[in-house]
């Protein structure tokens, strides 16, 4: 099969005008809010040394704080904000997506744009401020006359830079629910489809050149004086607006959104429930690549309607609670504490993915090591390794004082590196997902946890509040709940980690539902 | 050519920079009649520049009045001060970004003057420079020779149709042809125009040829003026130091040229 008539290209290509669509309109609108900010401050800044120094400084650590980390302190802050406003002003507004992604991403565009402002009018010739003076100017005519005009060489460079930034570090705005080209990358990444992953990356690379060259235009014509130049650029960026905007303009409001988190398991979860959305005539898309935390609030507030999460997690993560409940007594408590947020706990899909302490099968044997006990005596010789939340996670906590384990080491990998790495022996033991196809077929083992220190973690439908009543979303899904094992769901991640045609999530979620429909 | 009422009046003015470390301007008195073309002379740092500048407020003095047609521009707004008065840069100070027309008509256009009439002013003012309405009027500063640029200098000082215009160093920068054409052309409008003209230069010959009337500075203080012949006639050593220059210049000139030949006449820009 030839590189392109790969599947996969067609897929990816489907998603492009959501997309990029999306990823166009957060990048612009941050930037112009940047704009709008930066401008008049470094026109104020000029002939204050003190003050420069200060908002340069501060743009200049805001550049240093990592993008990821900037977008995801964005979120809980404008949740804070989002509830102080309900109460004393009686409007909420959502936290979710656009709102950080655009005001972490301003913030973000902020130093090249002041930078070179600053540098751009305070290089304007002292002679020729004095000619404005002296023709009879005033000050404001002076900056918007001469001034201004004369730096926007420079100033433009700036904004060039911002732009190109701007785009780029736009695709971290998928894990805080803001549609973006990084959709491809997380995604591509978690399922380890390359295709994806390049895909996404050549994208973004594509819009930051074609947004910079027709930004070099508009530059260039303002230096050589061009007017055509000039308005070439100008129109170009007005159709790439009007372009990226005709899709949200078409898009119904009534759509369901079916979030997911960032592994493979719910990418697959995601795609077949929007699947059998689709099949009943329902408007379904799906909201990919969400942190853990934010897809929980996502659903409270309704900007997705439908999601699957563990039992767990929300126990333990969300409600913050440490007591270790049988099954049973845990889904029933975890029905009540959701239905106070009136979030609907729909049901069980019929599997549990729980953490898991996993080792080779022939190491464990050769070491007779078959409960996370036996590991007590060795673990100070040990390596670990776990995903990026495990081990500051309270099940860990947990393992740890009921098996008095205490590891050389403790090594945080991304998820689907980690089997690989146990399987050659890079690490020991690793905590892995016990519906991981990975298990099967590296021919790891499970070690049992007879004193039940990590809590069950079955897979359960969530319904939004706006949804708790909707039976034709519910008619729809109703036939996933308890048909799904352990043994389908780890199969079908093991087909979605595979690395060819078949392998996309949607192709798996179809696999899935032929097995269950039979 | 004294009037009863001096257009420019500096009465006692100082002026010092850097906490008052540098007397720039030191207890100055002058006054320019009506109709009168000064020349300020002096080397750098005499404070003739600092002198003028306060004539438009673009400083204000320390000490003293500066009164123009007797009126005190302490009291003036400065900005409609400097729309009445035509002032000529050192180097042109024309805006690179801005067209010949839209230079030379910026100050009419700063004072609201509809579009037409700025148009049909700027080819008046192309015409009194002697500059080609054609050539020029579309093309953009770092088009022009030095000398065009200055003759754009002078047409838009003389947009807002200025009773004052203030020159400071404006034909420093030319070659010699150029600047005795220029120098020339401009006297011409200063008569036809009936205007009042204070020119700074650190050239006593050019001084000479054109002003009506000569200070010189030094040190920020005013050591003499008068009219070329008076100048003359002064003992003060340093103004007998700046009139070397001229005089041997005219000895050298004399003995070099034949007697009854016509002094070489620059048409060229």
């Amino acid at each position: 099969m030839s590189l392109f008539s790969d599947p996969r290209w067609s897929d990816a290509l489907g998603h492009l005008p959501d997309y990029l669509g999306s990823h166009v309109r957060v990048s612009l609108a941050a930037l112009a809010l940047g704009l709008i900010i930066s401008l008049p401050l470094a026109v104020i800044a000029r002939y204050r040394p003190v003050l420069r120094g200060a908002l340069l400084g501060i743009a200049s650590i805001v550049q240093t704080v990592p993008g990821l980390a900037l977008l995801a302190l964005f979120y809980p802050l404008l949740l804070a904000l989002a509830a102080l406003s309900l109460q004393y002003l009686g409007v909420g507004f959502s936290a979710f997506g656009f709102l950080p992604a655009v005001l972490a991403l301003a913030l973000y565009s902020m130093l090249p744009v002041l930078r070179n402002t600053i540098t751009g009018l305070n290089g304007v010739d002292p002679a020729l401020i004095e000619a404005a003076q002296g023709v009879g100017m005033t000050p404001r005519q002076s900056l918007t006359m001469v001034e201004l005009p004369l730096a926007l060489p420079v100033i433009m460079a700036g904004i060039r830079t911002s732009a190109v930034w701007v785009i780029g570090t736009a695709t971290l705005s998928t894990p805080i629910g803001q549609t973006s080209l990084g959709n491809y990358i997380f995604a591509g990444l978690q399922t380890q489809n390359w295709v994806l992953v390049i895909f996404g990356c050549v994208a973004a690379a594509v819009l930051a050149l074609a947004v910079d060259q027709l930004l070099a235009l508009i530059e260039t014509g303002i230096r050589l004086r061009s007017r055509s130049r000039t308005a070439i650029g100008v129109l170009g960026i007005a159709v790439l607006v009007i372009v990226t905007l005709a899709p949200s303009f078409a898009r119904s409001g009534t759509r369901i959104v079916v979030g997911a988190k960032t592994f493979t398991e719910q990418y697959v979860l995601a795609a077949l429930m929007s699947q059998r959305l689709q099949a009943a005539g329902l408007p379904a898309t799906t909201r990919q690549g969400l942190g853990s935390s934010v897809i929980y609030d996502a659903l409270t507030s309704g900007d997705i309607d439908v999601y699957v999460d563990y039992s767990g997690t929300l126990w333990a993560n969300q409600f913050h609670r440490s007591e270790i409940l049988p099954r049973e007594q845990l889904l029933t408590e975890l029905k009540t504490t959701l239905a106070k947020a009136n979030i609907t706990l729909f049901g069980e899909l019929g599997f549990a993915n729980a953490y898991a302490l996993v080792m080779p099968r022939a190491k464990a044997q050769a070491l007779g090591i078959r409960t996370a006990a036996d590991l007590a005596a060795l673990s100070g010789t040990m390596t670990i390794a776990g995903d990026y939340e495990f081990f500051s996670r309270p099940e860990w906590a947990g393992l740890k004082t009921a098996y008095g384990l205490s590891f050389r080491t403790q090594r945080t990998m991304q998820p689907d590196f980690m089997y690989a790495a146990v399987a050659s022996g890079e690490v020991d033991v690793i905590a892995g997902y016990t519906s991981d196809g990975l298990i099967a077929k590296y021919d790891l083992v499970v070690l049992d946890d007879p004193k039940h220190a990590i809590p069950p973690y079955d897979a359960i439908m969530l319904l939004a509040p706006k949804r708790a009543g909707d039976e034709k979303l519910r008619s729809a899904l109703q036939p996933l709940l308890g048909r799904i094992d352990l043994t389908l769901m780890r199969e079908a991640n093991l087909r979605a980690a595979g690395n060819d045609a078949t392998s996309s999530p949607e192709s798996v979620a179809r696999w899935m539902w032929k097995k269950i429909g039979k | 050519m004294t009037s009863a009422l001096p257009l420019i009046a500096f009465k006692h003015v100082s002026k010092s920079f850097d906490g008052g470390r540098i007397h720039a301007v030191d207890d100055v008195s002058l006054e320019v009649a009506e109709g009168e073309f000064l020349a300020i002379v002096g080397s750098s740092g005499s404070g003739k520049t600092t002198l003028m500048r306060l004539a438009n407020r673009l400083i204000a003095p320390d000490a003293g009045h500066i009164a123009i047609a007797g009126e005190d521009v302490a009291q003036v707004d400065p900005i409609t001060l400097r729309r009445r008065i035509g002032y000529v840069f050192q180097s042109g100070g024309l805006f690179p970004h801005m067209s010949i027309k839209d230079n030379i008509g910026i100050t009419p256009r700063l004072l609201g003057t509809p579009a037409k009439e700025i148009a049909a002013r700027v080819d008046e003012l192309l015409d009194l420079v002697r500059l080609d309405r054609k050539q020029h009027r579309d093309r953009f500063p770092h088009e022009l020779s030095g000398g065009e640029r200055q003759r754009v200098g002078v047409a838009r000082a003389l947009a807002a149709k200025p009773r004052i215009v203030l020159m400071d160093e404006p034909f420093g920068a030319l070659d010699p042809l150029t600047r005795d054409a220029l120098g020339d052309d401009y006297r011409a409008l200063h008569r036809k125009l009936k205007l009042t003209t204070i020119m700074i230069t650190h050239d006593m010959t050019e001084a000479i040829l054109l002003a009506d009337r000569i200070a010189v500075m030094r040190s920020g203080k005013l050591v003499a003026e008068g009219t070329p012949a008076q100048l003359s006639e002064s003992n003060d050593p340093y103004v007998g130091e700046l009139l070397g220059t001229p005089r041997r210049q005219a000895e050298r000139l004399q003995i070099l040229l034949p007697k009854d030949g016509a002094t070489p006449q620059g048409g060229a820009t």
